[in-house]
């Protein structure tokens, strides 16, 4: 890693023709540590996450992966990243194993060293008995499941998640929540998980409160309660964001 | 760089991209439908309607169907340039093609990946076109069928990259229906795909004007050429800087910061 720090955004603004989506967003994230990005709808988490992914162009601000800026060494930075976005980008009609194969390829990775990866990131998630399938045939928890093994592959030190447990079911939630949380500690990832479920925050977690396209609130969940003077996150989320549903 | 990884991206894109045609059976066959129609049905039924002239690269009178025949090679092309721009417009809505553009690769290298594979496609429905052709007694010297091979990489790059421009404006899926009017019918039935230019030349001017200097005309002409064993030097230059301006502009549409995609609010 070329930086102690895995994620860093200096002043971050973005807007859309005259409709500002982000304003002077600024914040860090260290190896090791799971950041919940918490914001209601149109608070500015998609516009943030295609800004780090590089889809749009950083104009005012600044964007660091592992210390490369995203703008000026773009290739180096994306090769810091593992990204699981909110709609499904798998192929359907392909299986687990060529869709995991497809990203190898994309990330430069030899047939072996492929095989490995792929072997040892389903195996983490249980699916290793199902790599022959169809993507079309799983269920939507376990195709995140293969989205999150398929943004492992490449060993990246930040990993982005733009509301992963959407639409799924109790049991797979917790299990892709908890799956997560364990890697940051295990394999000392930076993760950055944009969410609306106060439930998906774990007791040592890093929040940051987006609301408006501005940064309302930034720490541990303590560091939290104490800016907004409440007692519970919810209580916290709802006064930082003025009463809109998360 | 890493030309291993470039290597093996280049690969993995291509062969994503084959496997999905041979697997998808339905699109494989109505990619050959379209054309055979006009060959079998169309092509017979202006027979009688349609004289032709002598003209190079042939060397005797010939069918109408023999004449169409790179015409339709073209079509084959020129429709499956457009449905990669479509399936690349219905990646972006799906979401798949932020899986390509978030690896760490050049963008350009990416789209002209995406292009090459979309090209092979192309190339495996016009051989099976010309093998059925083949038993309809539409028979080219065997050399051709060679030669016609580096012609189709370049026509197939030059109309996949048109097909890749357009995609980088459209923003939705639904606004596809306006290619199709706006690009696919009038590149094709301006152009000497089903009928020659001095044909053309008698009945209009200005139609004669267009379809000379229509891209796809030139791409049908290289085709033409190539099938009877001769290289058309000028329909080449003029197909290759044809795909060299596409895929330029193509290019810069696909950039983050000069792009459409900035304006599209989605990628």
């Amino acid at each position: 890693m070329n930086s102690s720090i895995a994620l860093s955004i200096e002043d971050l603004s973005f807007s859309y023709g005259g409709k500002k989506a982000l304003d002077q967003v600024s914040f860090k994230i260290q190896p090791g540590e799971c950041t919940i990005l918490l914001g209601p709808n149109g608070a500015g988490k998609s516009t943030l996450f295609s800004l780090i992914t590089r889809l749009y162009d950083t104009r005012d601000g600044r964007i660091e992966l592992c210390g490369f800026d995203v703008k000026q060494q773009t290739r180096k930075a994306l090769e810091k990243l593992g990204v699981v976005f909110q709609q499904t980008t798998l192929d359907m009609d392909l299986t687990v194993m060529q869709n995991l194969r497809y990203h190898t390829a994309l990330h430069g990775m030899g047939s072996k060293l492929a095989t490995q990866r792929i072997q040892q990131e389903l195996e983490r998630l249980n699916m290793y008995e199902r790599r022959f399938e169809k993507v079309r045939q799983l269920n939507g928890g376990h195709r995140r499941r293969v989205e999150i093994a398929r943004a492992l592959l490449h060993k990246p030190s930040l990993l982005l998640l733009d509301e992963p447990t959407v639409g799924l079911d109790v049991p797979s939630r917790q299990s892709i929540v908890e799956y997560v949380h364990q890697l940051a500690v295990d394999e000392k990832l930076a993760v950055l998980w944009a969410s609306h479920l106060i439930d998906e925050i774990y007791p040592g977690d890093h929040l940051i409160v987006l609301h408006k396209g501005q940064v309302k609130a930034n720490g541990t969940i303590d560091d939290v309660l104490k800016i907004a003077n409440a007692s519970t996150i919810k209580d916290a989320f709802n006064t930082l964001t003025q009463g809109e549903q998360a | 760089m890493n030309l291993l990884h470039y290597w093996r991206a280049m690969w993995g894109i291509i062969w994503r991209e084959l496997w999905r045609f041979v697997t998808q059976r339905e699109r494989f066959i109505s990619a050959l439908v379209r054309p055979l129609v006009w060959l079998f049905v169309f092509a017979a039924g202006f027979r009688a309607a349609l004289g032709l002239a002598i003209t190079p690269p042939y060397e005797t009178y010939i069918l109408y169907e023999v004449y169409i025949t790179p015409g339709l090679i073209g079509m084959i092309q020129l429709f499956n340039g457009m449905q990669s721009s479509l399936s690349m417009v219905y990646d972006r809505e799906m979401g798949s093609m932020r899986i390509l553009m978030v690896c760490p690769l050049p963008r350009w290298f990416l789209l002209l990946s995406k292009l090459l594979a979309g090209t092979g496609v192309s190339i495996l429905q016009a051989y099976a076109f010309l093998t059925i052709a083949w038993f309809y007694d539409i028979q080219a010297p065997w050399q051709g069928y060679l030669w016609v091979l580096p012609a189709l990489m370049l026509v197939g790059l030059m109309l996949g990259a048109l097909g890749l421009l357009l995609s980088s404006f459209i923003k939705q899926l639904e606004n596809f229906a306006g290619v199709m009017n706006f690009v696919i019918f009038p590149m094709f039935f301006m152009s000497t795909a089903l009928y020659p230019l001095w044909k053309i030349k008698e009945s209009s001017a200005l139609l004669y004007n267009l379809a000379q200097y229509n891209p796809f005309s030139q791409a049908v002409e290289l085709i033409r050429f190539a099938l009877y064993g001769q290289f058309n030097q000028a329909t080449f230059i003029y197909t290759f800087v044809a795909f060299i301006v596409f895929m330029a502009a193509a290019i810069i549409g696909y950039n983050p910061s000069k792009g459409m995609m900035m304006k599209k609010g989605g990628a």
